[in-house]
């Protein structure tokens, strides 16, 4: 049995609580490519988990490992206690746990609200038939999911797009929809794959502060993805440093920092 | 009376008539005005459990939102003063008035404003406690000396019987005389100034100006502009407590423009800016419609112009035009004013600078009536305004109710009322520089009354205006302004204090010009070549010419016509203090840098080689050099002496 009871206290005094998710001796094989060696760690109630590591690393096929995407070939996921079957995508939504994608994967036609709404779908019990109805139970639950969306998008500050469809939108604004509609779902484990990417100084400021603001406010553990340096040491409370699929580190951004396995993994070591 | 009575009659008189509306989570929220009076009695209770004493001064800074309305109108029910403050402020501006009127209390929006106060509270000794409205962010705050909006609400309520009889007590004393708010004026010269007013100005202005207008309970405005301006507080807060109207608040700053649609204000303000870019989206989008819509909406608009403003004003207008109008309303008017919001404005008002008058007739030709006014912070806004059926647009309108206005020999308008200002807070001197023993203020703006239709007609800052060697009247901002109304022309400069003709440096605008040159195909390589290139010039010229006329219709500054111009090769730019950061033209400035262009417009030289200095954005400076061509401008024959003749 896991321990769930031991945590930390972060270094701006959030108490980190046990162990939600635990990866054990992972590894993940495509045909004779072993993209992932035997990797254990473990994300904590209510942390910041970043995932980095250079191109190819790994880093994405972990965190479809840990989405239940990927099943991997030897090694055991085990969340909140126990062990993970493997598992279809909608059984892992319904577990609390959701995503964005690092090459953004909304409904372009849609509306910013429409596509906002589709994270509430698990959320909706009422069939096809009552939903064109529109009596009782399927009215009620609709303005029960439309105030959820209406906050996270007052949250995220993106009212003025509400009924913009979204292959109008901008880049950064897009990843900002996409984080609505994995957050409007309430989820308790929130996995962002390449937040960042491709945003300039400023978008990335905003991301950084939605993200903390989201762990701060609703409480949600997220582990993510990311390639800037800067903004993974700031932002997360423990990192894991992947390279050629193995875990080369482990720790607070301070103990990775001075990882010497790290400092070569990313600048390079000579061979003289 | 106050404005905390005023509360009370509304709550009492129009208990469940809507007064302020929010749209939050993609819903307009309201409140009536007998829930606006509990809220506002809660947070009072609650700042007199804070230990908010009478006389304090309470900093207010965030956007428009129902809950900064209440604290300020919670705050004069404590007997407390409240400051709005600017939101886009940066802290050591804020640090400044904070500082300078002891503000021991700040209410705020959200976690940027509670940032910016934090950082400068070392500096402020009288700082005591801040209360926040979002809580987004704030939750790791050091909360000693922090609190939640919603809070001390709770607090007030649960605190009623302790402090209702000290609440009622503080309100009882409160009259005509107190004070109901500071307002500190921008301070494009030195420091900001802090502008007493007292209910009296408050109230008084309220009254009269809504009577003016007819406004009614049933009205809506949108409240959109900063709440340290004074126009905001009278609109927002002292006609909408007089007459009891709503005051709809935007979602955020970025939904203006559709919260503006939903809500369809029927009492309407903006600056001149706002109008001008929604005419140029319109323009835009008219450019990107199909054939058709563009045919009926040229032949529609061209009637409009004709007919609109007459039909506006009531005056007569044949019954087959009429009808032609009734069809564009169908068509193009309606559907327009629609998109715009403007579908249910009664009164319009623009003011804080020349509005040019194409725009303005625009929209009076859609049957928008659209007015200006003339005012500022010492006077409560109103001095003059334009009565409903005689609006132009090259005046103010005629003096408001009970405002006394006067002409010093200078041109300078002074005025009386009893809108004028208490003081300046703790600055004797200035008040006493502004405003004489027997109430006259001065404005520092120079105009004229027309005698034939007593309106005001502002010609330029008062420490501007000359005269002409000939002894006219020299007014450079009027005749500029008439220049930067064509879209070519972003800036000008007129010069002539004490000389026989005038004459005028021209900056082109690069995007208007830059585009009319790419659909003629006309090449450029710089900003100079485009500005030196002839028929730029002779465009210009046109525009010059025709400017000319326009001045000479008018006998009093038609010695201000432009006689000969050059097109600077640069911009005139806030980096080479030939601006200031707000874009006013610093005269003195410009006047000894190009000393050797003025010399050369003066002498009849045909051109001139010239070397300026400029500043790069990095601060590094460079020269450039240029011959720029100067221009003679046909002057027309001056209308007096032909009417003389």
């Amino acid at each position: 049995m896991l321990d769930q009871t031991e945590g930390y206290t972060t270094e701006d005094g959030r108490k980190i609580g046990g162990v939600v998710m635990e990866m054990k001796n992972i590894t993940l094989r495509f045909g004779g490519v072993v993209a992932i060696k035997d990797i254990s760690f473990d994300i904590r109630e209510g942390e910041i988990r970043a995932i980095i590591g250079p191109n190819g690393a790994g880093k994405s096929s972990m965190l479809n490992v840990i989405s239940g995407f990927y099943n991997p070939q030897e090694g055991e996921v085990w969340y909140r206690g126990r062990k993970r079957p493997p598992m279809k995508p909608y059984q892992v939504a319904q577990q609390g746990i959701a995503r964005t994608f690092q090459n953004i994967a909304l409904f372009e036609g849609m509306s910013v609200l429409d596509n906002v709404m589709t994270g509430r779908l698990t959320h909706m019990d009422s069939n096809i038939f009552r939903q064109a109805i529109w009596k009782g139970r399927a009215e009620r639950e609709e303005v029960e999911n439309r105030e959820k969306a209406e906050r996270v998008i007052d949250f995220l500050e993106i009212q003025h797009i509400r009924k913009t469809p979204v292959s109008r939108l901008p880049y950064g604004l897009k990843k900002r929809v996409e984080l609505a509609r994995a957050l409007v779902g309430e989820p308790s484990l929130l996995l962002l794959d390449e937040p960042m990417a491709g945003m300039n100084v400023e978008e990335k400021e905003d991301m950084s502060r939605f993200i903390l603001d989201v762990n701060d406010e609703f409480g949600t553990t997220i582990a993510l993805i990311e390639h800037d340096m800067g903004v993974v040491m700031d932002l997360s409370d423990r990192v894991v440093v992947m390279d050629y699929g193995k875990k080369i580190g482990d720790g607070t951004p301070d103990e990775v920092r001075s990882n010497q396995d790290v400092i070569d993994a990313y600048l390079g070591v000579s061979h003289d | 009376m106050s404005i905390p009575a005023l509360l009370h009659r509304n709550a009492t008189q129009f208990a469940d008539a809507p007064a302020y509306r929010e749209k939050e989570f993609g819903i307009w929220q309201s409140w009536t005005w007998a829930e606006t009076e509990k809220e506002i009695e809660a947070l009072a209770l609650g700042l007199i459990n804070l230990g908010v004493n009478e006389g304090d001064f309470i900093a207010i800074i965030g956007r428009n939102r129902p809950y900064l309305y209440w604290s300020m109108v919670a705050a004069q029910s404590v007997g407390a003063i409240p400051v709005p403050l600017y939101q886009d402020a940066v802290a050591e501006e804020m640090a400044y008035v904070l500082g300078h009127c002891g503000a021991r209390f700040v209410i705020v929006s959200d976690q940027e404003q509670v940032d910016k106060v934090i950082e400068v509270q070392d500096q402020l000794h009288q700082f005591e406690h801040m209360i926040y409205l979002d809580p987004r962010g704030l939750r790791k705050y050091d909360h000693s000396h922090l609190h939640q909006f919603s809070h001390v609400q709770k607090q007030g309520r649960a605190a009623y019987d302790e402090f209702i009889n000290e609440l009622k007590a503080r309100r009882e004393k409160l009259d005509y005389d107190s004070t109901c708010v500071m307002l500190y004026t921008s301070g494009t010269t030195g420091k900001p100034k802090g502008v007493v007013l007292s209910n009296r100005n408050i109230i008084e202005t309220a009254k009269s100006s809504s009577e003016f207008d007819h406004l009614k309970r049933e009205d809506d405005i949108l409240a959109y502009l900063p709440m340290a301006w004074v126009g905001d507080f009278i609109f927002s807060v002292g006609q909408a407590y007089w007459t009891g109207f709503c005051v709809n608040c935007p979602e955020s700053a970025d939904t203006m423009m559709t919260d503006l649609r939903e809500i369809g204000p029927s009492y309407y303000f903006a600056p001149p800016r706002v109008f001008e870019t929604q005419l140029t989206n319109v323009m835009i989008r008219m450019e990107d419609a199909s054939r058709m819509k563009k045919w009926l909406f040229d032949t529609f608009m061209a009637h409009a112009r004709k007919v609109g403003p007459a039909i506006l004003d009531g005056k007569q207008v044949s019954g087959m035009d009429r009808f032609k109008y009734w069809l564009g309303h169908l068509f193009v008017y309606g559907p327009l004013k629609n998109t715009l919001g403007f579908s249910k404005v009664r009164v319009g008002y623009t003011a804080g600078e020349a509005i040019g008058p194409e725009i303005f007739d625009f929209y009076r030709s859609l049957g928008i009536n659209l007015k200006q006014l003339y005012g500022q912070t010492e006077a409560t806004v109103f001095i003059t305004a334009q009565p409903d059926g005689e609006v132009r647009s090259d005046t103010v309108g005629v003096p408001s109710p009970n405002v006394e206005l006067r002409i010093a020999e200078n041109g300078e308008v002074f005025y009386r009322s009893p809108g004028v200002f208490v003081e300046y807070y703790k600055n004797a001197e200035s008040t006493a520089g502004t405003k004489d023993a027997e109430g006259w203020v001065a404005t520092g703006d120079a105009g004229f009354i027309e005698p034939d239709t007593g309106h005001l007609r502002i010609i330029d800052r008062a420490k501007d205006v000359g005269q002409m060697a000939n002894g006219s009247l020299f007014a450079p901002k009027y005749v500029e302004n008439k220049l930067k109304f064509y879209p070519n022309i972003l800036e000008a400069v007129v010069f002539g204090n004490g000389r026989e003709e005038c004459v005028a440096f021209i900056n082109i605008d690069l995007t208007a010009v830059g585009n009319w040159a790419e659909r003629n195909n006309i090449a450029y390589a710089s900003y100079q070549e485009l500005a030196g290139h002839p028929q730029v010039m002779a465009t210009i010229q046109d525009h010059v010419e025709e400017v000319n006329r326009s001045v000479a219709e008018d006998e009093m500054l038609s010695g201000c016509q432009v006689h000969r111009f050059v097109v600077l090769h640069k911009e005139l730019d806030a980096d080479d203090g030939e601006l200031t950061r707000t874009r006013k033209v610093r005269r003195r400035i410009i006047e000894e840098k190009y000393a050797d262009i003025i010399a050369a417009l003066y002498d009849g030289s045909k051109e001139v080689s010239t070397r300026t200095e400029v500043t790069y954005e990095d601060g590094r400076k460079g020269h450039i050099n240029a011959t720029l061509e100067v221009r003679e401008a046909a002057v027309s024959a001056v209308a007096a002496k032909l009417a003389a003749e």
